[in-house]
């Protein structure tokens, strides 16, 4: 697993401290070209690895990082799905079940239609979510993706709902379907872990918010400190600069100082602060931390 | 039955969740299958069966009202997801009626358990803005963004539509950052996209003491990521803007009961203004306000902040609106656009300004 990630809210209009910054974001972002930019300028920072939503405008820098495979040799990408919005908005407007039944794959092979339809009527959840998560990875197809995560919204809806079947389907399917490790990204970690223990996942990917702040880290920050120092699992940190509220300095020693931090993901939109970013973990964990740890 | 309200209640590490009722049997097949829940098709099958504390009603608006009176009736602790009722009569009769078994109601206005919105409200108790002249309530997002919609919320007999969805957001804020405006006009529901129901929402408010307010609502802008609500008040000693990640403020002059606010701005973000939650799901608001809930049941609490209530004030709001809106437009003053002349054709035709009474 590589160290460094770079992450993609900026690039979607997402900024958890100011609507006005996100909309701005947006506007910038609008264009390929202008995330392209910013992807090239972290690789050439030694960042190789984008961690992304499903966002149906990942599918342009996917093709992108396709065909110039040449200037890109090891970029990796790690899949996050799904792109919760577009379910929630079509569940709200369609219902449930209809909007189900538009998520899975239409075109093609005729018999995923028919499977589909008998895995709904058997209310077969494994055969519907593995349709649903392939029809997530066709944007990467011919990519490296040597970890696949499960959105936070979905991870923790299922947590809270006690679906613990959920998460070995989703774990099963990316592993032999796809050779990669299952990740899970969540804002309730310690339920989280006691979850995938009793599952028997072992030593799992997880992204969490860790940030010295306590923002957005739901059982409280000693919890996670204590989880980090003395359960097996491999942690990713997210939300390590708490969307600008802690100096970034002070955000990367936290963290990077943390028993346990196997990666960081960052995003940032401006080549300064991808340099400066990069450059204080660098300082913290070794020049070496942009490639695999 | 609102599934995100399910993870977040069975999460809660005092609740014991006992049962859900649906009425899509395919969901509830699916939740018992895997999770093990237990589930009803009908909710009063469920009450009477099973030994309940409380309930959470998370249904189509329209069934509200006799859901909420049948779990009052067998003495059910209530939360009740927004709008509280379709009929302020109905809602005067539950709220009668929760009193009476001194129940614990609340109605999910989670913005009131927003940070920002918190903050808002702390300093405008404390008399932030000296004299309140003027407030302004919005709310946009991507919800009727097409002619077609098949669900309740796109039916106006469901108690679907923007008004009801949206605008009951921003007027619960006016109601709890300020006051209940005590007259409407004014009042625009217009649609853009769908056919049964408002995709708009404007009005213009008016308060006790002569305030104004604006409404201005929009479910069909595709322009914001997700619904995103925002209050501004004028005072005589500034402005208070407000949105869900953070609280703008600008006092000409320091107050003598905020002493943690200087004169000039002061901007206080969601990150430093939301307390932590146990449970994480789309916003600490949501677990938040269950959370609350839960407290009120467990210590017997009779005050809430989003009582029935306090819902029924907005729910009394709306209906000002909607009679507004049907009523014809009289004392407005207007401008008449006369035909043009034969064979000039400009648009320059004669203007009348008209005054009306």
């Amino acid at each position: 697993m590589q160290r460094v990630l770079f992450g993609d809210n900026q690039f979607f209009g997402i900024n958890h401290m100011s609507d006005e910054k996100a909309r701005a974001q947006a506007m910038r972002f609008q264009s390929l070209r202008a995330i392209l930019d910013v992807l090239e300028a972290a690789y050439d920072e030694g960042i190789k690895a984008f961690m992304c939503t499903t966002h149906e405008r990942v599918a342009g820098v996917c093709d992108y990082f396709r065909d110039h495979a040449d200037r890109f040799p090891d970029y990796v990408f790690y899949p996050c799905m799904p792109y919760a919005h577009k379910y929630a908005n079509a569940v709200t407007e369609h219902g449930m079940l209809e909007a189900l039944r538009r998520f899975l794959p239409e075109e093609g092979a005729l018999g995923a239609l028919v499977r589909g339809g008998v895995s709904v009527a058997r209310k077969d959840v494994e055969g519907i979510a593995k349709l649903l998560i392939d029809a997530e990875m066709k944007m990467f197809a011919g990519l490296r993706t040597p970890v696949i995560f499960l959105q936070n919204i979905v991870t923790d809806l299922l947590l809270g709902l006690g679906f613990k079947d959920a998460f070995g389907i989703f774990a099963d399917h990316v592993r032999a379907r796809y050779g990669a490790e299952p990740g899970f990204i969540t804002m309730n970690l310690p339920l989280l872990l006691d979850t995938l223990e009793a599952l028997g996942i072992d030593n799992p990917i997880v992204c969490a918010n860790i940030n010295k702040i306590g923002f957005r880290m739901s059982g409280g920050i000693a919890k996670y400190e204590e989880l980090l120092a003395a359960r097996r699992f491999r942690a990713i940190a997210m939300s390590v600069f708490a969307s600008g509220a802690i100096s970034p300095r002070e955000a990367v020693d936290y963290v990077c100082g943390l028993e346990g931090v196997q990666a960081i993901v960052f995003g940032a939109s401006s080549i300064a602060n991808i340099r400066q970013t990069n450059r204080l973990i660098n300082e913290r964990w070794g020049a070496a931390a942009g490639g695999a740890a | 039955m609102g599934i995100s309200h399910h993870a977040i209640v069975n999460a809660h590490p005092d609740v014991r969740l006992a049962a859900v009722c649906d009425s899509t049997q395919y969901v509830l097949d699916v939740l018992n299958k895997y999770t093990g829940v237990k589930c009803y098709g009908d909710y009063r099958r469920m009450i009477d069966a099973e030994e309940l504390d409380c309930v959470v009603v998370s249904t189509p608006s329209r069934t509200h009202g006799e859901i909420v009176g049948y779990a009052l009736e067998h003495d059910l602790h209530v939360f009740c997801e927004k709008p509280f009722v379709l009929d302020p009569q109905e809602g005067e009769r539950l709220v009668r009626l929760a009193r009476e078994r001194n129940r614990v109601t609340q109605v999910g206005y989670h913005y009131r358990f927003v940070g920002a919105f918190r903050e808002a409200k702390r300093l405008l108790a404390a008399g932030a803005l000296g004299s309140i002249h003027h407030v302004r309530a919005e709310a946009y997002g991507p919800v009727a963004l097409r002619p077609k919609g098949s669900t309740w919320r796109t039916a106006r007999s469901e108690g679907g539509g923007c008004l009801y969805d949206y605008a009951s957001h921003a007027i619960d804020l006016v109601n709890y950052l300020v006051a209940p405006p005590i007259a409407v006009g004014g009042t625009v529901l217009n649609k853009i996209f769908s056919r049964d129901v408002e995709d708009e929402v404007y009005a213009t408010l008016h308060f006790a003491g002569g305030a104004s307010g604006q409404l201005a609502v929009n479910w069909s802008d595709e322009s914001y990521r997700r619904m995103t609500t925002k209050v501004s008040v004028w005072g005589s000693n500034g402005r208070i803007s407000a949105d869900r990640q953070e609280c703008q403020t600008y006092l000409r002059e320091r107050v003598a009961a905020l002493p943690d606010v200087d004169a000039g701005w002061t901007v206080r973000y969601t990150t430093d203004l939301t307390p932590p939650v146990w449970f994480y799901l789309r916003g600490e608001e949501y677990s938040a306000q269950i959370d609350y809930f839960i407290d009120g049941v467990k210590r017997g609490r009779a005050e809430n902040v989003n009582s029935f209530e306090s819902a029924l004030a907005t729910d009394q709001v709306v209906q000002l609106l909607l009679r507004d809106a049907e009523a014809p437009r009289t004392g407005s003053s207007e401008l008449h656009v006369a035909r043009p002349p034969r064979g000039r054709g400009g648009f320059l035709g004669s203007l009348k300004r008209k005054f009306a009474g």
